[in-house]
C-alpha cells in the first residue's frame, strides 16, 4: 500500500478506512473514554475534512498533494530500530525518545516523571482525562482531530510543583518509514506544576527521501508561577509533511517562552497557541523558519489574552532561499476582561532569492480598551552595502552573505535555551543554506 | 604601485568619473581634495571594487596587474584598503569576529597561518591602544550605534590590523574632535612606510598638518584638474574652489 493518487474525497475516506482497520487494536487495553475521544475526533474529521485554501487560516497552504496521498500507520517499534545519531545526542540533557510516536523509554527522577500515555491512562485515568485534548481542540481542526483519533500512545511529562530541573528535558521523536508511506501521530502532554522551572526541547527527526506524514500534537499546562522554556525543533526529512500543533494554557504569573525552529520537511505547518489564562502571565513566542528549494513553511500562532495584566512578546523571523515559500499568520486576541494587556508582535523576513515568497498576516482581535498592542512586519534582502563592506575587508562573497544571514538568525537562536543548542543551530542553519540542492523540481 | 588611466565610470545612467589620471608610487601619500559631488568617493569606491559603478573606459593597474578584473575581496587580499566615508553598520556581527575573519582571510591568501583568538587579541589590543580607542567597541556589533568619530576610528583600527599596501582614506578626518583627529593622524603616520602608499581624501588642510602629503590633487566634475605639492592644499584653504569655475569658463571660451 503505497502512494495512490485519487480524488480528495478518497483521501479523506482512506483515513476513515484506516481507522476502521485499526479500530480493534486501538480499542484494546485502554479505558472506554480514551476510545470514545478517538471516535469523537474521527467523526469530527469525517465531518470537516481537510481544509482548503478557501479557509482564511489555510489560504496560502495548499494541501492537495497531501490529501491525495494514502498513508499507512507507522509501525510500533520493535526496539531494534537503527536510530540516526545527531548532535542532539551530545546535549547534556534528560533524553526520552519516541519512535513512530511510541515511547521507547520512560524516566523518573526527583521532581520529574515521564511516562508513556498508555501507561498513564491505565494508572491515573482521571489525571489524563482532566487534561488530554482539553487544550488542543479538534473541533475545527482536521489535523488535531486525526492525531486524536489515532492517539495510541504518547508521552506524559509531569514536573512536580516547586521542582527546578537542573537539566533540560529532550524529547526526541524519531520516525522509521520502513519503505512505506506512513503517518505517525505523536502526542505529548506536559503538566508543569506551580512554581516549577524547566527547559524542554522537543525535536522531530526523520529520514530524507521518504514521503511520510508526521502529525504531532503537544499540550502544555503551566501552573501558577511556573517558568518554562520550550524549544520546538523541526528537522524532518526533505520529503516530509509535518504538522505540529502546540497548545498551552498558562496559569497566574507563569512565564512561558516557546521557540519554534523550522528547518526540514517539504510541507510544514506549525501552530502555536497560547492562552494566557492567569493574571500577570507572560508569554514569549520566538520563531525561526529557514526554507530553501521548494519547501513550504506555514506558521500560525495564536496568543489569547484571557486575563488582565498579561504580556506577550512575539518575534518570528524567516530566511528563505530558492523557491521556498513561507507564511506567518499571527493572531492576537484580547478578551474583554484582559485589561492592561501588553502585546508586541514582530515578523521579519530575509529573502535570499528572487523566487522565494513570504506571506505575512497579523490578525488582532481586541475587545478590551486599556491595552497596548503593536505589530509590524518587514521583508528584505541581504544588505548590499554590508556585503560590500565585508568584501572590501577581504571576506569572500559567500562568506559575507553567510555572516549576514547568521546575524539575522541570531536574534532568535541566541535566545534559545539551553545555550548549548545555539551554536549547533547556527551550524545546522548554514549547512542547510549551503547545501547545493537548492532547487528541486 | 597604482596607475589610473583615463578612468570613466557611471552609476546607472549618470556619468561620474570623466577621465581620471593618477599615478601613485610606493611610499607616497597623495591627498585628493575637491568640491562636494566632484567624484572623490566614487573614485575610491571604484578602486575598492564597488559594483554600483560601471567602468566604461580607461583602466586601473595595481602593481602591474589589471585591478578591474579582481573582485572586491581579492583586491583587499592583495593589499587594498578603503576607509569608508560612511562606514556601514552591521547588526549581529561582532566587531572582533568581523576583524578576525577579515584578517584570517587575508593571511590565508598570503600563505600565512591563521591567527587564533589569543594571538589575534594581542594584536588588536596593541593597535587599539595606539589609536586611543575604547576597547568596549570591540565587543559591539560592527559600527552599530557608534558615534561618527567612533566609526572613523574603527576604520583606522581595521587598517592598522589588516596592514594594507594601498590605503584609501575617504574623509576619515570629517567629524572628528581634535583629540580624535590627532589619534587618527597618529594611526595613519604609524602606517607610513616605503612599501605602503596612501590616498587621503579630505576637505581640510587640518589633517594635512599632521599627515604631510607628497602630492595634492584637486578633483572637479569627475577629473583631476590640478596637481601640486602640499602648498596647493594651503592655497585651497585660503581661496576655496571659486577659481575652478573661472577656469572652466575659460576652457569653454577657448573651445568655442
Ligand atoms: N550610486 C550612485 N547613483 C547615482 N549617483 C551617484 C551615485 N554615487 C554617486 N553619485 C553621484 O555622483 C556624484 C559624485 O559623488 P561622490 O560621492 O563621488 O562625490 P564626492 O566628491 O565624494 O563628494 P563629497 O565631498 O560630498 O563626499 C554626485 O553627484 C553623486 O550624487
Ligand atoms: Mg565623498
Amino acid at each position: 500500500m503505497n502512494t495512490a493518487v485519487t480524488g480528495t474525497a478518497t483521501g479523506q475516506e482512506s483515513w476513515l478506512a484506516l481507522f476502521a482497520e485499526r479500530e480493534r487494536e486501538l480499542a484494546n487495553e485502554c479505558p472506554w473514554w480514551v476510545h470514545g475521544l478517538r471516535r469523537t475526533a474521527l467523526a469530527r474529521f469525517a465531518e470537516i475534512g481537510f481544509p482548503t485554501t478557501k479557509i482564511e487560516e489555510w489560504r496560502y497552504t495548499n494541501l492537495a498533494p497531501l490529501t491525495r496521498t494514502v498513508f499507512t500507520a507507522a509501525r510500533r517499534p520493535t526496539g531494534h530500530e537503527q536510530l540516526p545519531e545527531t548532535w542532539l545526542d551530545g546535549l547534556d540533557a534528560i533524553v526520552v525518545r519516541t519512535v513512530n510516536g511510541y515511547p521507547i523509554s520512560g524516566l523518573g527522577q526527583r521532581g520529574l516523571a515521564i511516562r508513556s500515555l498508555r501507561q498513564a491512562w491505565q494508572e491515573q485515568p482521571e489525571l489524563v482525562q482532566n487534561h488530554l485534548a482539553r487544550y488542543a481542540s479538534f473541533d475545527r481542526h482536521a489535523f488535531v482531530a486525526l492525531n486524536t483519533a489515532f492517539c495510541e500512545d504518547g508521552l506524559l511529562v509531569e514536573i512536580a510543583p516547586g521542582a527546578v530541573l537542573d537539566k533540560p528535558v529532550l524529547l526526541l521523536h524519531h520516525l522509521t518509514p520502513g519503505g512505506e508511506t506512513v503517518a505517525s501521530h505523536p502526542r505529548v502532554l506536559v503538566l508543569a506544576g506551580a512554581n516549577s522551572q524547566a527547559n524542554i526541547v522537543e525535536a522531530w527527526l526523520g529520514p530524507d527521501s521518504a514521503v511520510y506524514l508526521r502529525n504531532s500534537v503537544t499540550e502544555l499546562v503551566t501552573g501558577e508561577g511556573a517558568v518554562l522554556e520550550y524549544v520546538r525543533l523541526e528537522m524532518e526529512g526533505d520529503q516530509a509533511y509535518h504538522f505540529g500543533a502546540f497548545h498551552a494554557r498558562q496559569g497566574r504569573s507563569s512565564t512561558l517562552a516557546v521557540h519554534t525552529i523550522l528547518l526540514g520537511g517539504n510541507l510544514v505547518r506549525s501552530e502555536v497557541g497560547v492562552v494566557l489564562d492567569g493574571e500577570g502571565a507572560s508569554a514569549t513566542l520566538n520563531g525561526l523558519y529557514v526554507g530553501k528549494g521548494r519547501q513550504h513553511m506555514d506558521n500560525y500562532t495564536t496568543l489569547d489574552h484571557a486575563r488582565p495584566h498579561a504580556t506577550s512578546l512575539e518575534l518570528y523571523k524567516g530566511i528563505l532561499d530558492g523557491h521556498s515559500e513561507a507564511v506567518f499568520h499571527g493572531r492576537i486576541i484580547v478578551r474583554p476582561e484582559a485589561q492592561k494587556t501588553d502585546a508586541i508582535q514582530r515578523n521579519k523576513n530575509l529573502l535570499l532569492s528572487r523566487d522565494a515568497v513570504i506571506n505575512t498576516k497579523p490578525q488582532l482581535e481586541i475587545y478590551a480598551d486599556d491595552v497596548r498592542c503593536t505589530h509590524g512586519a518587514t521583508v528584505g534582502q541581504v544588505d548590499a552595502d554590508a556585503v560590500f563592506y565585508l568584501r572590501s575587508r577581504g571576506i569572500g562573497h559567500q562568506e559575507a552573505r553567510r555572516l549576514l544571514t547568521l546575524a539575522f538568525a541570531q536574534e532568535i537562536t541566541d535566545r534559545v535555551q539551553p545555550p548549548a543548542l545555539r551554536e549547533h543551530l547556527a551550524e545546522e542553519l548554514l549547512k542547510r543554506l549551503d547545501d547545493p540542492v537548492g532547487v528541486t523540481p | 604601485m597604482l596607475e589610473i588611466r583615463n578612468l570613466h565610470a557611471k552609476a546607472g545612467e549618470k556619468l561620474i568619473l570623466r577621465g581620471v589620471n593618477l599615478k601613485v608610487g610606493a611610499g607616497e601619500v597623495h591627498a585628493i581634495m575637491g568640491p562636494n559631488g566632484s567624484g572623490k568617493s566614487t573614485l575610491a569606491q571604484v578602486i575598492a571594487g564597488r559594483d554600483l559603478y560601471e567602468v566604461t573606459e580607461g583602466e586601473i593597474l595595481y602593481e602591474g596587474r589589471n585591478l578591474l578584473e579582481l573582485s572586491p575581496e581579492e583586491r583587499a587580499r592583495e593589499g587594498i584598503f578603503l576607509a569608508f566615508q560612511y562606514p556601514v553598520e552591521i547588526p549581529g556581527v561582532s566587531n572582533l569576529y568581523f576583524l578576525r575573519t577579515a584578517l584570517n582571510a587575508i593571511r590565508k591568501h598570503r600563505g600565512l597561518e591563521e591567527l587564533d583568538v589569543m594571538d589575534f587579541m594581542e594584536l588588536v589590543r596593541e593597535r587599539v591602544k595606539l589609536l586611543g580607542m575604547n576597547e568596549a567597541l570591540l565587543e559591539r556589533p560592527v559600527n552599530e550605534g557608534f558615534s561618527g568619530g567612533e566609526k572613523k576610528r574603527n576604520e583606522i583600527l581595521q587598517m592598522a590590523v589588516l596592514e594594507p599596501r594601498l590605503a584609501i582614506l575617504d574623509e576619515t578626518d570629517s567629524g572628528l574632535d581634535i583629540d580624535a583627529l590627532k589619534a587618527v593622524a597618529a594611526g595613519i603616520n604609524a602606517m607610513r612606510s616605503p612599501e605602503r602608499a596612501m590616498i587621503v581624501v579630505t576637505h581640510y588642510q587640518r589633517l594635512l598638518e599632521y599627515v604631510e602629503p607628497d602630492f595634492v590633487h584637486v578633483m572637479a566634475d569627475g577629473r583631476i584638474v590640478r596637481s601640486g605639492d602640499k602648498e596647493l592644499a594651503r592655497e585651497l584653504e585660503r581661496q576655496g574652489y571659486a577659481w575652478l569655475e573661472e577656469e572652466a569658463a575659460l576652457a569653454q571660451e577657448n573651445r568655442s
